[in-house]
């Protein structure tokens, strides 16, 4: 067992400038339980596309030879800061990058105990997709279903199931088979929009980058084939026109004098200039005049991109105000249901507490009005008797807030639809919400 | 660069480049409307450069609305200090020297006795932040450069004395960002923190941004310690036995000109850089920066003294 990191099984970076400069964005977070093997899932990742740098190569070996490893420990690529290991836990959410040729890739790597909830949800907030590891010789557990429901939870468009560890199971087909067919049952229950099983070992890299001689009855991608060529470009609304306005842009100057822009990142929806748009909460119409950008106008904006909208007529639109369209608005609400995710271990989401609340670009307070039940994320089952969330529980509650909100589904539109609730004594961000209900 | 929707990436579909740049306006345009008094870090080393100009979009065409500020250790190359004083002045910017050397001589920092001023920054950096009054500081730092930095948010929180605390991170989700704190405390943002070096290089490609000329391939007299190529400068002769030479060479990173190392190159132009980073074995920092080599986790040490 020493060939494992021998070469790389196909040589995918160093790609020609040009593909580089075309690729587009991948965001996917990971999760697993203890020992499942994701860090050398990950470590195997980076090191097959090159991603890893010979110092870094260097210092792993070393650090495996110092732990008695036979092989290479690829997972110590993955190894975290001193305060983690000196005291034995991690800390939540890691970013690390790769690309191909076709693709960049940020990971949001979350690690799979303690405080898993916090993690996995706030690295599957912003995810494309979400990859979740099985021990083939141990199947689903607990946590396999409670980070499935989270990805769903949160809405993430893509689930990859791998199984890994193949090569201690001979890489059998039926014990695959098995836990496919157990996954799939399980997710019927959920909303799980596009699903996609993988036998891999990481550990020997079957199935990683390359399709695999010793899985002969699988038919499928490899993984790394199926992250780059996932289809992501319709998970975005392309059909609400939301732009949350950001910074007024007002130069007040020179050739700029009378010059009034709204600066944001749009949402939802693609936005032309001549469009009749609606400006929340005013309600006032009036059109698109231009779509600017600092290189110069641009004949359409889409999600995600920052640009400046100019209108025909001059309103009062100032941060905080939505751009929409006139039949096609959020409705300014002060009563919303949400799903919340509690993120704060030294205080509990309470009835009657106030927070404030940031959901898109604008911050109002709320109170807590009501605990409708604490959802249980193993079983799914929903306690209507508890009287508090703490720390990684999830619940459903409704709000009230001083301002309207001018909010989506969450279902619909994941940026107009979330939203953190922030402690206003300790300033610590307590919560994350995903709106079922604005009204 | 290119206008998105008509990219390759497919209709309604950015590069991943474009997705980045528009991330790092947003995240540029958040402080400036919710954070009072920010300042961005800048030296003329390339992450610096590409700021200047996310920020320069993100207010186009009003001007940059915050000053910029240079923590200078004294020992600095020419050119990027030349740099850094023709871009300030072509962008209108009020630019604040915080500086090593007067602070020595102020006795605020003591000169270590290896001569290196890395660690002596920190102090020199808060001071100029306490003076200012600044609250939110924009640095270019990325987080694949460290493990440090993977673990640390795009609102970095910091206490009254500057310090980073790794368990004491405010969840980040979606775009939503935290940025309340109490008086002396402050927010260093890092709007850089997803793109790698390979982005920073093909962003300065497309966008034909101009870069201190170190940064491309010449001949230059250097000496070789620790396996590092280092130039002859006045703060950094070479010692008994050190045998200087000539190399062609180029620098990866800028920073004080007493610990950034040079390597060896022929990449005389960006396109040539790119494609010379696009097929790099080591990391930048492993290969030019002598201060992360002292140990596994010296970056997070100066990050937890208030470094950024």
């Amino acid at each position: 067992m020493s060939t494992h990191t021998s070469e790389p099984t196909e040589p995918v970076a160093g790609a020609p400038v040009a593909m580089q400069r075309d690729a587009d964005l991948l965001r996917f977070a990971t999760a697993g339980s203890v020992d499942d093997g994701k860090s050398t899932l990950i470590g195997r990742l980076l090191y097959d596309t090159k991603t890893v740098f010979e110092d870094q190569i260097e210092s792993v070996e070393r650090a495996s030879r110092d732990r008695g490893d036979e092989y290479t420990n690829l997972a110590l690529l993955t190894d975290g800061l001193r305060a983690e290991r000196e005291q034995g836990i991690t800390i939540d959410v890691a970013y690390r990058y790769f690309a191909t040729p076709r693709r960049k890739f940020i990971i949001a790597d979350t690690p799979g105990h303690i405080q898993y909830t916090r993690n996995m949800v706030t690295g599957a907030s912003t995810a494309d997709l979400a990859l979740i590891l099985v021990d083939a010789r141990k199947g689903l557990v607990e946590q396999s279903r409670r980070h499935a429901f989270l990805a769903t939870l949160l809405q993430v468009p893509h689930l990859v199931l791998a199984v890994n560890k193949m090569d201690l199971v001979d890489f059998s087909e039926e014990v695959f088979e098995g836990i496919r067919r157990d996954f799939a049952s399980f997710a019927t229950k959920l909303e799980v929009p596009d699903l996609t099983v993988i036998p891999v070992s990481a550990l020997e890299g079957d199935n990683v980058v390359s399709r695999s001689s010793r899985t002969p009855w699988y038919d499928g991608p490899s993984l790394l084939h199926h992250l780059e060529h996932v289809h992501v470009a319709s998970d975005r609304n392309l059909v609400d026109a939301r732009f949350a306005v950001q910074y007024v842009i007002r130069p007040q100057s020179g050739r700029h004098l009378d010059y009034r822009g709204y600066a944001g990142q749009v949402s939802g929806g693609v936005l032309k200039p001549g469009d009749e748009v609606m400006v929340l909460p005013s309600g006032f119409t009036t059109r698109i005049a231009s779509i600017e950008t600092a290189d110069g106008p641009v004949a359409e904006a889409f999600p995600p991109m920052s640009v400046t909208v100019r209108l025909e007529d001059e309103l009062d639109v100032s941060r905080g105000d939505m751009i929409c369209r006139p039949h096609n608005a959020p409705t300014p609400s002060q009563d919303i249901d949400a799903m919340v995710s509690w993120m704060d271990e030294s205080s509990a989401l309470v009835p009657g507490r106030k927070y404030a609340i940031k959901h898109t670009t604008r911050t109002a307070r709320a109170v807590v009005k009501e605990l409708q039940y604490r959802l249980d994320v193993n079983t799914l089952h929903r306690d209507e008797s508890s009287t508090q969330l703490g720390l990684n529980e999830i619940g459903r509650i409704r709000l009230r807030t001083t301002t309207p909100l001018l909010a989506d589904e969450y279902r619909r539109n994941r940026t107009t639809g979330g939203f953190v609730l922030i402690d206003e004594g300790t300033n610590r961000t307590v919560g994350a919400g995903m709106i079922t209900a604005a009204e | 660069m290119t206008s998105p929707g008509t990219s390759s990436a497919g209709r309604y579909q950015l590069t991943q480049l474009q997705a980045l740049e528009a991330e790092a306006i947003f995240i540029i345009r958040e402080v400036v409307a919710e954070l009072e008094r920010p300042v961005l870090l800048f030296s003329g080393g390339k992450d610096s450069i590409v700021m200047l100009r996310l920020a320069e979009k993100a207010f186009a065409p009003a001007p940059i609305p915050f000053p910029v500020m240079h923590v200078d250790t004294g020992h600095n190359f020419a050119e990027v200090l030349d740099l850094r004083d023709r871009r300030a002045a072509q962008l209108g910017l009020q630019l604040v020297v915080a500086s090593v050397p007067d602070a020595l001589e102020r006795g605020l920092v003591t000169e270590p006795p290896d001569g290196t001023r890395n660690r002596i920054q920190t102090p020199v950096l808060l001071d100029a932040l306490e003076k200012g009054g600044y609250t939110a500081v924009f640095g270019g730092a990325r987080r694949d450069e460290d493990k440090a930095r993977a673990k640390e948010r795009i609102f970095s929180f910091r206490d009254d004395f500057g310090q980073w605390d790794p368990k004491n991170q405010r969840p980040e989700l979606w775009g939503l960002y935290n940025g309340r704190i109490h008086p002396g405390e402050s927010i260093r943002v890092f709007p850089l923190s997803n793109w790698t070096e390979l982005d920073i290089w093909s962003y300065i490609a497309a966008e034909g941004i101009e870069l201190p000329a170190i940064y491309f391939a010449h001949d230059r007299e250097v000496f070789e310690r620790n396996g590092m190529l280092f130039a002859v400068h006045e703060v950094c002769r070479p010692r008994e036995g050190e045998e200087v030479f000539t190399a062609r060479v180029r620098y990866r990173t800028v920073g004080d000109a007493s610990l950034t190392a040079a390597v060896r190159s022929e990449a005389d132009t960006v396109e040539k850089i790119v494609e010379e980073v696009a097929t790099t074995r080591i990391t930048e920092r492993g290969a030019t920066r002598g201060d992360d080599k002292f140990s596994e986790s010296a970056m997070e040490d100066r990050k937890r003294e208030g470094y950024f």
